[in-house]
């Protein structure tokens, strides 16, 4: 579905994606994990040419992604990213609607898909459909974000921590939102973040990047028993030890 | 309502209308320029700068020196096209001032297109990017109507300014508001000068609250303010090119234009003037309050036809001679003889009185200090503050005068010439450069010092006329030279007195000079 050939991108000396190769196969869902400067927002921006690379290409069902305008692609692939970025003059409707009304759907078309998304995501159409981003709180504002990724029907959805600034409770259940919206559209998903909990949950596969390259790629099982390096180890041990200390804490309540 | 109200209330509709004229099509020039140089900049931040420092150098420009800048450009540009194309672009009037009011609108709104995209939120942008919007849809759904506040609140800054500075017109030749102020300060007419900022005032809170509302009604999406403020402004439009169109097409039978500099004998000179050519049958139009220099580049690319100027002035400023003959003939005639050479104008005659630059002081001062004349002054000087009108500092009747006498004040002090004699009266600075026929110098008994070194220069009045008049009026012409040796200096000086001291208008008091004159001449 999605493939990265020796993806790269350098500002002036600094390499921040190195000869980074990867498949993501038709309804997968992968995560892109890294701490900050790994390089993972760069190589996301790169599949819908937010960021051009510096070398290397980008397929899609086979196609160089350069082949078509950077705007017409951008229609076809979905993206949500932490700062939401909803557009502050329009209403819930109106953001949500308007990659279809850019690919000319008829307005009877784009008004049904916006309050079939708005249910998608879990937000009362009669209610939000009308509001305008100041209006609402910052979990329905992310998920009126991943409405509109979603409006176009794309094959490829691309999400840029998405749930970053979320407090736990909300973030929990946008996470099962997009189990549920997986479950419900096919759609091929690149997940970047830095949470491993989130990563581990969410991911069918795991990409670790660091410094711009690609350090393991497999499923959450495989990175939690066969780690490639003292690095993703390290990762992985870190929810883990968590995942104890809160078990032991429950433990002794109940003592 | 006093009767000096009432009569500067009648002239409101024109000035009024010319104002708006002015500040409505500066405003509009300037924002259909600067929004899309503003879009154009925000694309390219180092062009952006360029542009954004450009416009901030023109804004340093004082805006009066950037409007009279206008007449001896477009009068070069228009000896230019004449050359090359025969046509020929009026160096005073409506568009020189249009021309400086435009580039004055521009920064405040070039200024805030610009903060404004940048100010668009980075995340709203990079939101826009990804949905699939080009750069140009980017533009139009989202960065524009995000920065429309910001460019709309320098919009509204530009029409504030502008009307403001559209009084300053007046010195250029395009009658406005400031035509109130101007001669309402030089006639000590106040009624005039409160009118004028009073008007001023109104037109800029009226023009920023119906842009405010466009842009509120715009924002709330209320069609209805949207709606009213945009007629209330089209019709301001549509009267503004119905004026204008009538201008241009309705030019057929061209009036005499007769020009007067910003002080109250050129007003009266001017008044009777124009009185001469109405009653020799022509049209006639007065543009009253131009700059000194201005007034003679318009005579001379023919967008003026006939004002009243000085033979020292022509001398020093015109000819440019360092020289001070004492021979009022002698200068007449050299100076005709180059003005019809190389300047293609007329002398159509001298009006018999001088109206000369005189030191004065308070006549009580004088006399305790024994100061008669200029001699007298030179030993003093260095304790003295002496006080001029804005120009005669850097004229070289000054340089002349000061170099002969050897003359050095303790500190010079330009103004505005009607407080000068104000200034010299209360005793707040000794001595003032005042001029022979003003009616002040008497009524505040003020002393006019001997130049017994013969330094300053003779300053016949002249009636000067274009090549234009002068070949297509010949009736109007000839009605001018009658005036020849008509004023002399006491008469001019009482006509000055009679519209400082007594607050008459200057037309009134032409009107009664020439009614004298006449029943003089029925006699």
């Amino acid at each position: 579905m999605i493939v990265l050939e020796q993806l790269t991108k350098r500002y002036g000396d600094a390499v921040v994606v190195d000869r980074l190769s990867l498949e993501v196969a038709r309804g997968e869902l992968l995560v892109l994990l890294g701490g900050s400067g790994s390089g993972k927002t760069t190589t996301l921006k790169m599949i819908n040419r937010l960021v051009e690379p510096s070398a290397g290409r980008v397929l899609i069902d086979g196609a160089d992604v350069t082949a078509v305008e950077p705007a017409a692609l951008r229609r076809r692939i979905g993206y949500a990213f932490q700062q939401v970025g909803l557009f502050p003059h329009m209403t819930v409707a109106e953001s949500v609607g308007i990659t279809p009304a850019l690919l000319g759907w008829e307005a009877a078309r784009v008004a049904a898909r916006i309050d079939t998304l708005l249910e998608l995501v879990e937000l009362d159409p009669a209610t939000f459909r009308d509001r305008r981003p100041a209006e609402l709180s910052g979990g329905q504002q992310q998920r009126v974000g991943v409405a509109r990724a979603l409006a176009a029907e794309p094959a490829v959805l691309l999400l840029d921590e998405p749930f970053g600034a979320l407090d736990p409770l909300t973030r929990d259940r946008l996470q099962q939102s997009i189990i549920s919206i997986r479950t419900k559209i096919g759609v091929t998903i690149v997940f970047v973040t830095h949470d491993m909990v989130e990563a581990l949950l969410l991911g069918d596969r795991i990409a670790v990047l660091r410094d711009g390259r690609l350090v393991q790629l497999g499923t959450p099982a495989e990175l939690l028993r066969r780690p490639a390096d003292p690095y993703v180890a390290q990762l992985m041990e870190t929810p883990l030890r968590h995942g104890r200390i809160v078990d032991a804490l429950a433990g002794s309540q109940q003592d | 309502m006093s009767e000096a109200l009432r009569d500067q209330l009648a002239l409101l509709p024109t000035y009024l209308a010319a104002h708006l004229q002015l500040t409505l099509l500066a405003l509009l020039l300037g924002t259909t320029l600067s929004i899309p140089l503003g879009i154009w900049a925000s694309r390219r931040p180092r062009a952006g700068r360029v542009a954004l420092g450009a416009a901030s150098v023109l804004q340093t420009i004082p805006s009066l020196a950037l409007l009279a800048m206008m007449v001896p450009a477009l009068a070069a540009l228009g000896r230019a096209t004449q050359a090359s194309l025969g046509v020929t672009v009026p160096s005073i009037g409506f568009l020189p001032a249009l021309i400086g009011l435009t580039l004055y609108s521009i920064l405040p709104i070039l200024q805030n297109t610009v903060i404004g995209i940048a100010g668009v939120d980075p995340a709203v942008v990079e939101a826009a990017r990804a949905v699939g919007m080009t750069d140009r849809q980017r533009l139009r759904r989202v960065e524009l109507p995000l920065a429309l506040p910001v460019i709309v609140a320098g919009v509204r800054t530009a029409a504030v300014w502008v009307v403001g500075l559209a009084t300053l017109s007046t010195p250029v030749g395009a009658p406005s508001l400031g035509n109130y102020i101007f001669s309402g300060l030089q006639t000590r007419n106040f009624a005039a000068v409160l009118v004028g900022c009073v008007a001023a005032a109104a037109l800029a809170l009226v023009l920023d609250a119906l842009v405010h509302a466009l842009e509120h009604g715009v924002r709330a999406r209320r069609r209805g303010v949207v709606v009213a403020a945009a007629l209330v402004l089209a019709a301001l439009y549509v009267h503004t090119a119905a004026t204008l169109t009538a201008g241009i097409v309705g030019h057929a039978p061209r009036a005499v234009v007769i020009g007067a500099k910003t002080f109250t004998e050129q007003y009266v000179l001017s008044a009777i003037l124009a009185d001469r050519v109405a009653a020799a049958g022509a049209p006639v139009r007065v543009v009253p309050s131009l700059g000194s220099t201005v007034a003679f580049d318009a005579l001379r690319d023919g967008t003026l036809d006939c004002y009243v100027d000085y033979s020292g002035t022509i001398w020093a400023t015109i000819m440019h001679r360092t020289d001070v003959p004492s021979d009022r003939a002698a200068v007449l005639t050299e100076m005709t003889q180059f003005l019809r050479d190389r300047a293609g104008v007329t002398v159509v005659a001298a009006l018999g009185f001088e109206n000369a630059y005189a030191l004065v002081m308070r006549d009580d001062r004088a006399r305790a200090a024994g100061v008669r004349r200029i001699s007298d002054l030179v030993a003093r000087a260095p304790q003295l503050t002496i006080a001029s009108d804005y120009e005669f500092f850097s004229r070289p009747e000054w340089r002349a005068l000061s170099a002969a006498y050897g003359l050095h004040f303790a500190a010079q002090r330009s103004m505005d010439p009607s407080l000068m004699y104000q200034a010299v009266a209360a005793g707040d600075v000794d001595v003032a450069s005042a001029f022979s026929t003003d009616g002040r110098i008497a009524a505040f008994d003020l002393r006019v010092l001997d130049d017994d070194r013969g330094a300053i220069p003779p300053y016949d009045a002249i009636v000067l006329a274009s090549a234009r008049l002068v070949r297509d009026e010949p009736r109007v012409v000839a009605a001018l030279t009658t005036l020849a040796g008509a004023i002399d200096a006491e008469t001019m000086r009482r006509m000055n007195a009679a519209v400082d001291q007594d607050a008459r208008s200057p037309e009134d008091v032409a009107r009664e000079f020439l009614a004298r004159r006449d029943a003089a001449g029925a006699r």
